[in-house]
């Protein structure tokens, strides 16, 4: 375990939940919602499950963000809020 | 109308790497008493490469390879090998999902207990490729 290698995932990570959390861009929200996934799945492997990790990267990072950009087509691009 | 961007680099790419993600899905099912993996994820990478084939080739095509009917078929597949799998030694006198009752003839002991894990972990895979199949056609088809 190198504590560096966690310090700056865990940054990466908070710093993409905070930004599609707060961008307008729903296209961007999504792009930035499947790099959270990968980055907690590198956390996971890190942290030595790496079951949990294979879950999160093939499930996470991968068919979540095909369903919720088929979702985005019924919705408006950019979020009112 | 949402159509398909006609690209043949995407296209080429697309043909290429589905085989090999089907192959390593079908390791990970196989293997997954053995190390990371099963059948929740492999079915989900066995899905994600029929949603690539639906992305890069288009409705038609990707239709000839997996029929939307077919996807709900196996999904309901795979939840019933399930079930058959549990219930199966029940009649044989052991408890739901007690793999050591299983009757099958020629195995036994821990051999038969490997047995009833893998036909449990290919009908979980089966399961989830359908339904995660199943929810991609929905989408798509209420938006055209």
């Amino acid at each position: 375990m190198i504590w560096q290698i966690d310090f700056y995932l865990l940054v990466i990570l908070i710093i993409t939940a905070v930004v599609a959390l707060e961008i307008r861009d729903l296209l961007a929200s999504v792009a930035l919602l499947t790099g959270y996934s990968f980055f907690m799945a590198l956390l996971f492997a890190q942290m030595g499950s790496v079951d949990v990790a294979f879950t999160e990267a093939a499930l996470g990072a991968g068919v979540t963000g095909v369903f919720l950009v088929c979702a985005l087509f019924f919705l408006e691009r950019r979020s009112a809020d | 109308m949402i159509t398909r961007y006609e690209s043949p680099i995407v296209e080429v790419v697309c043909r290429v790497i589905v085989p090999f993600v089907q192959v390593f899905a079908l390791y990970v099912i196989t293997h997954g008493h053995y190390g990371p993996g099963g059948g929740f994820q492999g079915g989900v990478i066995l899905a994600a490469s029929f949603l690539l084939l639906r992305l890069c080739l288009g409705g038609e095509l990707a239709h000839q390879k997996l029929p939307p009917r077919l996807a709900i078929a196996l999904g309901a597949f795979g939840v019933l090998l399930y079930g058959l799998t549990g219930l199966v030694p029940m009649m044989a006198g052991g408890q739901y999902l007690d793999y050591g009752h299983l009757p099958i003839p020629g195995v036994s002991g821990a051999e038969l207990r490997y047995v009833g894990i893998l036909i449990v972990e290919i009908g979980i895979a089966f399961g989830v490729l359908g339904i995660m199949v199943g929810i991609f056609d929905n989408l798509v088809e209420r938006q055209s």
